[in-house]
């Protein structure tokens, strides 16, 4: 008996062959005369969270070993640090490639790349005909890596190179180092254009047997900023709070978003130390949720903004800029996000005064 | 991780003998190995430019004078590397894993290492005779690659060593930055500065590559990969391999490829980015770089460009260029340590906006 799959339609729905993405059509065509080679050098798959990295990757080594790839298994593994400190790391695996995300032990990062590499090169395939000649290794969040993990990550790549192949996958190329950049073949998937999305939600439905409105559709894209993972979520969303879709229904949108939006109304509305007291325990609630400094960052300087008229507007995005960077020196994120408040507090309160 | 490791197959042409096989295997690894591998010198006398350090070493193996302790920077893909490991397999030959002791950032590298692991190197004997009778150098070498990235402690540890051993070992510090590389040892080695390669240089040696490999190259193709590569010969090389590897072999490499391929941002985009800060409109300039940066380009690589263009710019005079390019460098820097790309980018254009 088939029993009904209970997954996520980002999941269910997520192209499983290069021939069915979506969109970058020419873009997999070169990816599958790479693989048609039999080879490829080392990859950095880089683009804006939400547009496809993975499901790429994914269908990139299905396209190389096969249906194996789906086969999947979890598995924690353990390393030691010089100092004896056991470190563990979960880590996805199938029979002919693995997905690690040394980022999860912090500063230990550069510990796992160098014991992971070396155990999954120096184990060489005994039949080049039967099989591929080397092993893939994936790495997410490459830009979160520490710069010491990836010095490790230079010779390493060169010296294994007849074993195993590296697949990295980053945000941003900002955060990588030239010299891994230079020995990497860069493969850039651009966010989905708002049209690509829509079109995208559309096709889901069809398939989910669902009747989506054109209007509705493009709403939805908008609002996702471009993240096709964020928009299918929306509309699944959308489908729970009311089904059939209308044009003029309300779209769902994720609520820390509107919490970042609130606590930026209430700087703009009183500045006084009371108020900071209270916008501090908002702040500490986002961060105790998981949400990222900088996106939270991002998100108050958007709605900040709002408000100011010119000068103040470049003066506001100056702060923000110099605050975030500072909170990368430091440890305590609450610390300097209400720094930055405050600031905006002190140049919002004299530009009221100007004005009167 | 286990299944990972141990997959291979036994060999189904098990029949076959051993050594043709082991032969075939070799020439089809070497055929599939990256270019940069296939291509790099195998002795000193192929290096490309550099000749103070060419001249040098060939002193060494062609007259037996004795080798300085050395220490080679420069920019990353000049051939610090290369050069050194032909050097040491001219001289030792067969006795090169007895001999030379190679470390680079991958390997552990603490004081501990230094201590133990460097110092019994180092104290080892070396005859100046080979087994067979032969002549052959008296002296051991110790690699230490990508020396920038060992810890202040560590290389402190090496000074007394390095004097002591004299006799029989020689240091070799390969290196991006000297001016990471401690004083007093600095003071212990002959410097080398590699220098980037000349275009023409570049030229030379692709366009043997391509011959090599039977690449047709387009119009104006290597000069895009020299541009976009910057005198980093492993980067073009890279490069050039992977345009050759995404299309057939029969069709020509473009210069669009190449472009694209090195992450470069298309001149068009910085051509409108300079188009919007000129309207002063915030909303506009917000709009855009979300934009730009969801069509996954680097922050950093738009403010390089960026930079070249202001340069270039008629209608600014001195000081807002001056103003402009500083800010650009404190935008660079607050990435290099990890800050949003989208702020940064938003705070120079802010910058720009009141400049312009």
């Amino acid at each position: 008996m088939r029993r009904p799959k209970m997954s996520l339609w980002v999941d269910k729905h997520c192209p499983k062959s290069l021939e069915k993405l979506d969109y970058h059509e020419e873009q997999a065509l070169q990816l599958k005369g790479l693989v048609k080679q039999g080879d490829f050098p080392h990859l950095l798959v880089y683009g804006p969270s939400g547009a496809g990295k993975k499901t790429r990757v994914m269908c990139l080594l299905r396209e190389l070993y096969g249906s194996g790839t789906e086969r999947l298994r979890i598995e924690k593994l353990e390393f030691h640090t010089a100092s004896k400190k056991r470190l563990d790391i979960t880590t996805i695996s199938s029979n002919y490639h693995i997905e690690v995300n040394p980022s999860d032990v912090g500063i230990y990062d550069r510990i796992v790349v160098q014991e992971l590499i070396k155990n999954a090169a120096q184990a060489q395939q005994f039949d080049v005909n039967g099989q591929r000649s080397f092993k893939v290794i994936v790495i997410t969040e490459v830009d979160n890596l520490s710069k010491s993990a990836q010095h490790a990550l230079r010779r390493t790549m060169e010296k294994y190179v007849s074993t195993c192949r590296l697949i990295l996958i980053a945000n941003s190329t900002a955060r990588v180092i030239p010299a891994i950049k230079s020995r990497c073949l860069g493969i850039r998937v651009a966010a989905p254009s708002i049209e690509m999305i829509s079109i995208t939600l559309q096709n889901i439905c069809r398939k989910e047997g669902l009747n989506m409105p054109n209007e509705l559709g493009m709403k939805i894209s908008n609002a996702s900023g471009r993240n096709l993972r964020r928009a299918i979520l929306m509309t699944e969303a959308c489908k729970v709070k009311q089904y059939p879709f209308t044009n003029n229904q309300e779209v769902v949108v994720p609520d820390w978003e509107i919490y970042i939006a609130k606590t930026a109304t209430m700087a703009v509305q009183e500045q006084s130390p009371q108020c900071l007291q209270n916008i501090r325990e908002r702040i500490y609630e986002l961060l105790t949720h998981g949400i990222p400094a900088e996106i939270i960052f991002r998100g108050l300087l958007k709605n900040l903004v709002k408000n100011c008229d010119g000068q103040l507007k470049a003066q506001v995005t100056y702060y923000a800029a110099d605050y975030e960077e500072q909170l990368h020196k430091g440890s305590k994120q609450i610390f300097h996000i209400e720094a930055f408040l405050a600031k905006f507090m002190a140049l919002y309160k004299s530009f009221l005064q100007e004005m009167n | 991780m286990e299944g990972f490791l141990k997959t291979g197959k036994l060999g189904s042409n098990a029949g076959s003998s051993g050594k043709s096989r082991a032969k075939a295997d070799a020439d089809e690894r070497r055929s599939k190995a990256p270019w940069v591998e296939k291509y790099r010198p195998k002795t000193v006398e192929e290096v490309v430019a550099q000749p103070e350090v060419v001249s040098v070493l060939q002193q060494v193996l062609s007259k037996g004078a004795d080798l300085p302790n050395l220490l080679l920077y420069g920019p990353p893909g000049t051939g610090k590397t290369s050069t050194i490991m032909a050097a040491a397999r001219q001289l030792f030959g067969d006795l090169y894993r007895e001999r030379v002791l190679e470390l680079n950032a991958s390997d552990e590298r603490g004081i501990q290492v230094i201590r133990e692991k460097v110092k019994q190197f180092a104290q080892l004997a070396a005859s100046s005779e080979r087994p067979d009778g032969k002549k052959c150098p008296g002296f051991k070498i110790v690699i230490l690659d990508e020396a920038d990235s060992m810890t202040k402690q560590a290389q402190s540890a090496l000074r007394r060593t390095m004097e002591r051993e004299s006799k029989s070992t020689r240091f070799c510090l390969v290196c991006n930055y000297v001016s990471r590389i401690i004083e007093p040892i600095t003071s212990r080695c002959a410097k080398f500065r590699f220098k980037p390669l000349s275009k023409e240089q570049l030229i030379g040696r692709l366009e043997m590559i391509a011959n090599e490999e039977g690449v047709t190259v387009g119009d104006g193709a290597i000069e895009a990969v020299i541009t976009t590569s910057g005198g980093d010969l492993r980067r073009a090389i890279t490069c050039l391999q992977s345009c050759s590897r995404l299309k057939n072999k029969e069709l020509p490499v473009e210069k669009e490829e190449v472009v694209e391929l090195m992450g470069v941002v298309p001149g068009n985009w910085i051509h409108e980015l300079l188009e919007v800060t000129a309207t002063k409109n915030y909303d506009k300039v917000d709009a855009f770089v979300n934009n730009i940066l969801l069509e996954a380009y680097s922050a950093s690589q738009i403010m390089l460009q960026l930079h070249d263009r202001i340069l270039d710019k008629d209608d600014l005079n001195d000081e807002s260029k001056a103003v402009v390019c500083e800010k650009i460098a404190i935008c660079m820097a607050a990435l290099e340590r990890g800050a949003d790309e989208y702020l940064q980018l938003m705070a120079l254009m802010c910058t720009m906006m009141y400049v312009f």
